[in-house]
Protein backbone atom coordinates (compact mmCIF):
# COMPACT_ATOMS: atom_id res chain seq x y z
CA UNK A 1 0.00 0.00 0.00
CA UNK A 2 1.36 3.48 -1.09
CA UNK A 3 0.56 6.60 1.48
CA UNK A 4 1.62 10.05 1.95
CA UNK A 5 1.68 12.85 4.47
CA UNK A 6 3.31 16.54 4.32
CA UNK A 7 3.29 18.82 7.50
CA UNK A 8 4.76 22.11 7.50
CA UNK A 9 6.11 23.97 10.73
CA UNK A 10 7.48 26.65 12.32
CA UNK A 11 11.14 26.30 13.16
CA UNK A 12 11.26 26.38 16.36
CA UNK A 13 13.08 23.98 18.99
CA UNK A 14 9.77 22.91 20.33
CA UNK A 15 8.69 21.07 17.12
CA UNK A 16 11.60 18.70 17.28
CA UNK A 17 9.52 16.54 19.74
CA UNK A 18 6.72 16.96 17.36
CA UNK A 19 8.22 15.78 14.23
CA UNK A 20 9.32 12.74 15.51
CA UNK A 21 5.93 11.84 17.13
CA UNK A 22 4.60 12.41 14.01
CA UNK A 23 6.82 10.50 11.61
CA UNK A 24 6.35 7.98 14.43
CA UNK A 25 2.74 8.06 13.75
CA UNK A 26 2.93 7.90 10.23
CA UNK A 27 4.67 4.79 10.01
CA UNK A 28 3.59 2.72 12.76
CA UNK A 29 1.23 1.10 9.88
CA UNK A 30 4.05 -0.59 8.86
CA UNK A 31 3.86 -2.45 12.33
CA UNK A 32 7.67 -1.56 12.27
CA UNK A 33 10.00 -3.37 15.27
CA UNK A 34 10.84 -0.30 18.17
CA UNK A 35 14.21 -0.06 17.05
CA UNK A 36 13.28 0.88 13.80
CA UNK A 37 10.78 3.72 14.87
CA UNK A 38 13.44 4.73 17.35
CA UNK A 39 16.24 5.08 13.97
CA UNK A 40 13.44 6.86 11.90
CA UNK A 41 12.98 9.65 14.70
CA UNK A 42 16.33 10.05 15.61
CA UNK A 43 16.97 11.06 12.07
CA UNK A 44 13.90 13.08 12.10
CA UNK A 45 15.16 14.73 14.66
CA UNK A 46 19.02 15.61 13.22
CA UNK A 47 17.41 16.72 9.75
CA UNK A 48 14.60 18.95 11.63
CA UNK A 49 17.20 20.51 14.32
CA UNK A 50 19.92 21.07 11.45
CA UNK A 51 17.07 23.21 9.73
CA UNK A 52 16.10 24.98 12.41
CA UNK A 53 19.47 25.64 13.82
CA UNK A 54 21.48 26.18 10.41
CA UNK A 55 19.04 26.46 7.59
CA UNK A 56 17.31 29.44 9.58
CA UNK A 57 19.12 30.14 12.48
CA UNK A 58 18.29 33.31 14.21
CA UNK A 59 15.80 33.94 11.41
CA UNK A 60 11.93 33.15 11.32
CA UNK A 61 11.00 29.97 8.86
CA UNK A 62 9.02 27.05 7.69
CA UNK A 63 10.49 23.87 7.65
CA UNK A 64 8.42 20.94 5.69
CA UNK A 65 8.01 17.28 6.66
CA UNK A 66 7.27 15.01 3.52
CA UNK A 67 6.56 11.03 4.00
CA UNK A 68 5.88 8.22 2.06
CA UNK A 69 5.84 4.32 2.08
CA UNK A 70 5.00 1.50 -0.14
CA UNK A 71 4.93 -1.19 1.20
CA UNK A 72 8.22 -1.32 3.80
CA UNK A 73 9.82 1.30 1.94
CA UNK A 74 10.00 4.69 3.51
CA UNK A 75 11.09 7.53 2.44
CA UNK A 76 11.52 11.28 4.14
CA UNK A 77 12.43 14.62 2.97
CA UNK A 78 12.70 17.44 5.42
CA UNK A 79 13.18 20.58 3.79
CA UNK A 80 13.82 24.12 4.34
CA UNK A 81 14.02 27.38 2.64
CA UNK A 82 17.51 28.86 4.57
CA UNK A 83 20.95 29.82 4.40
CA UNK A 84 21.53 26.52 2.37
CA UNK A 85 24.85 25.37 2.18
CA UNK A 86 28.20 25.57 -0.17
CA UNK A 87 30.21 22.52 0.75
CA UNK A 88 28.25 19.65 1.10
CA UNK A 89 30.15 17.17 1.53
CA UNK A 90 32.22 19.00 3.75
CA UNK A 91 29.21 19.69 6.39
CA UNK A 92 28.52 16.02 6.36
CA UNK A 93 31.87 14.98 7.37
CA UNK A 94 31.59 13.51 11.21
CA UNK A 95 32.34 15.80 13.53
CA UNK A 96 32.30 19.09 11.02
CA UNK A 97 30.12 22.20 12.73
CA UNK A 98 29.82 25.66 12.20
CA UNK A 99 28.75 26.30 15.36
CA UNK A 100 31.11 24.89 17.78
CA UNK A 101 29.71 27.79 20.26
CA UNK A 102 26.68 26.08 20.95
CA UNK A 103 28.27 22.35 21.28
CA UNK A 104 26.97 21.48 18.63
CA UNK A 105 28.61 17.69 18.13
CA UNK A 106 28.65 17.92 14.37
CA UNK A 107 26.93 14.38 14.55
CA UNK A 108 23.99 15.12 12.74
CA UNK A 109 24.52 13.64 9.04
CA UNK A 110 26.75 10.75 10.48
CA UNK A 111 23.37 10.04 12.60
CA UNK A 112 20.93 10.17 9.70
CA UNK A 113 23.28 7.51 7.85
CA UNK A 114 24.21 4.96 10.55
CA UNK A 115 20.12 4.75 11.38
CA UNK A 116 18.69 5.53 7.63
CA UNK A 117 20.02 2.67 4.75
CA UNK A 118 19.90 5.82 2.51
CA UNK A 119 20.65 9.71 2.88
CA UNK A 120 20.79 12.50 0.03
CA UNK A 121 21.79 16.40 0.62
CA UNK A 122 20.81 18.82 -1.87
CA UNK A 123 21.54 22.30 -1.15
CA UNK A 124 22.05 25.61 -2.56
CA UNK A 125 23.47 28.96 -0.55
CA UNK A 126 20.53 31.28 -0.17
CA UNK A 127 18.11 28.92 -1.50
CA UNK A 128 17.92 25.76 1.23
CA UNK A 129 18.40 22.07 1.83
CA UNK A 130 16.18 19.23 1.42
CA UNK A 131 17.75 16.02 2.90
CA UNK A 132 15.90 13.00 1.56
CA UNK A 133 16.24 10.02 4.05
CA UNK A 134 15.17 6.20 2.92
CA UNK A 135 15.30 2.94 4.99
CA UNK A 136 13.34 -0.41 4.74
CA UNK A 137 11.50 -1.83 7.15
CA UNK A 138 11.38 -5.46 8.65
CA UNK A 139 14.28 -6.28 6.19
CA UNK A 140 15.90 -8.52 9.76
CA UNK A 141 12.57 -10.23 9.68
CA UNK A 142 12.73 -11.44 5.60
CA UNK A 143 16.66 -12.49 6.64
CA UNK A 144 15.95 -14.87 9.23
CA UNK B 1 14.46 21.92 37.48
CA UNK B 2 16.45 21.74 40.60
CA UNK B 3 14.98 18.06 41.37
CA UNK B 4 16.65 17.34 38.80
CA UNK B 5 20.28 17.17 40.25
CA UNK B 6 21.39 14.99 43.59
CA UNK B 7 24.10 15.22 45.62
CA UNK B 8 25.31 12.04 47.14
CA UNK B 9 28.99 11.06 48.40
CA UNK B 10 30.66 13.74 46.64
CA UNK B 11 28.99 12.80 43.73
CA UNK B 12 26.53 15.28 41.75
CA UNK B 13 23.75 13.11 40.07
CA UNK B 14 21.55 14.69 37.37
CA UNK B 15 18.25 12.96 36.45
CA UNK B 16 18.50 13.16 32.83
CA UNK B 17 14.96 13.97 31.07
CA UNK B 18 13.36 11.55 29.01
CA UNK B 19 13.89 12.82 25.43
CA UNK B 20 16.95 14.54 25.28
CA UNK B 21 17.23 17.06 22.04
CA UNK B 22 18.38 20.07 20.85
CA UNK B 23 14.76 22.00 22.68
CA UNK B 24 15.98 20.89 25.76
CA UNK B 25 19.68 20.57 26.00
CA UNK B 26 20.21 24.25 26.39
CA UNK B 27 18.33 24.60 29.61
CA UNK B 28 19.97 21.37 31.08
CA UNK B 29 23.61 22.45 29.94
CA UNK B 30 22.86 25.94 32.07
CA UNK B 31 21.24 24.78 34.95
CA UNK B 32 23.99 21.95 35.27
CA UNK B 33 26.83 23.70 34.59
CA UNK B 34 25.03 26.48 37.33
CA UNK B 35 24.90 23.79 40.09
CA UNK B 36 28.54 22.45 39.04
CA UNK B 37 29.77 26.47 40.06
CA UNK B 38 27.31 26.65 42.93
CA UNK B 39 28.24 23.07 44.56
CA UNK B 40 32.18 22.75 43.23
CA UNK B 41 31.34 19.40 41.88
CA UNK B 42 34.00 17.35 40.43
CA UNK B 43 32.26 14.10 40.27
CA UNK B 44 29.70 14.03 37.67
CA UNK B 45 27.05 11.31 37.29
CA UNK B 46 24.14 11.39 34.65
CA UNK B 47 21.33 8.44 35.26
CA UNK B 48 19.62 8.36 32.41
CA UNK B 49 16.89 6.01 34.25
CA UNK B 50 13.97 7.99 32.44
CA UNK B 51 15.90 8.17 29.39
CA UNK B 52 14.12 7.09 26.25
CA UNK B 53 15.33 9.33 23.27
CA UNK B 54 18.68 11.35 22.50
CA UNK B 55 19.78 12.87 19.73
CA UNK B 56 23.11 14.79 18.73
CA UNK B 57 22.06 17.49 20.78
CA UNK B 58 22.17 15.11 23.51
CA UNK B 59 25.93 14.22 22.37
CA UNK B 60 27.52 17.61 21.76
CA UNK B 61 25.98 18.54 25.31
CA UNK B 62 27.43 15.58 27.38
CA UNK B 63 31.05 15.84 25.34
CA UNK B 64 30.99 19.74 26.85
CA UNK B 65 30.41 18.85 30.24
CA UNK B 66 33.25 16.18 29.65
CA UNK B 67 35.69 18.29 28.75
CA UNK B 68 35.01 21.20 31.25
CA UNK B 69 35.29 18.84 33.99
CA UNK B 70 37.97 17.42 32.29
CA UNK B 71 39.75 20.74 32.66
CA UNK B 72 39.89 20.82 36.27
CA UNK B 73 40.70 17.30 37.09
CA UNK B 74 36.61 15.70 37.47
CA UNK B 75 35.32 12.66 36.25
CA UNK B 76 31.97 11.83 33.88
CA UNK B 77 29.95 8.82 34.08
CA UNK B 78 26.59 7.90 32.52
CA UNK B 79 24.28 4.97 34.54
CA UNK B 80 21.52 3.59 33.79
CA UNK B 81 21.24 3.28 30.12
CA UNK B 82 18.37 1.08 28.09
CA UNK B 83 19.30 -0.68 25.42
CA UNK B 84 18.34 2.65 22.84
CA UNK B 85 20.58 4.57 25.11
CA UNK B 86 23.51 2.03 24.98
CA UNK B 87 23.06 2.14 20.85
CA UNK B 88 23.56 5.62 20.61
CA UNK B 89 26.48 5.95 22.87
CA UNK B 90 28.41 2.98 20.04
CA UNK B 91 27.03 4.65 17.10
CA UNK B 92 28.59 8.10 18.66
CA UNK B 93 31.74 6.55 20.29
CA UNK B 94 30.47 7.83 23.42
CA UNK B 95 31.26 4.99 25.51
CA UNK B 96 35.20 5.43 24.72
CA UNK B 97 34.83 8.81 26.34
CA UNK B 98 32.30 8.20 29.03
CA UNK B 99 32.39 5.34 31.46
CA UNK B 100 28.80 3.39 31.24
CA UNK B 101 27.06 1.35 33.47
CA UNK B 102 24.06 -0.15 32.96
CA UNK B 103 23.51 -0.83 36.77
CA UNK B 104 23.02 2.16 39.28
CA UNK B 105 26.80 1.80 39.94
CA UNK B 106 29.54 3.93 40.30
CA UNK B 107 33.25 2.94 40.45
CA UNK B 108 34.29 3.33 44.67
CA UNK B 109 30.22 2.18 45.21
CA UNK B 110 26.84 2.80 44.60
CA UNK B 111 25.26 6.00 43.39
CA UNK B 112 22.78 5.59 46.62
CA UNK B 113 25.04 4.91 48.85
CA UNK B 114 23.96 1.72 50.08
Amino acid sequence: MENKMRLEFTARSVNEGFARVAVAGFFAQLNPTLDEIEDVKTAVSEAVTNAIIHGYGEKEGMVELYCTYNGNHTEIIVEDKGVGMSDVPKCMEPFFTTKPELERSGMGFAFMEAFMDEVDVESEPGKGTRVTMKKRFGERKSEE
Amino acid sequence: MEDMFQFKNGYMIVEMPKEIDHHCTEELRRETDRMIEMHHVRKLVFDFSRTEFMDSSGIGMLIGRCKNLGYSGGSVQAVCLNDRMQKIFMVSGLHKLIPVTTEQEIAGGRVDGE
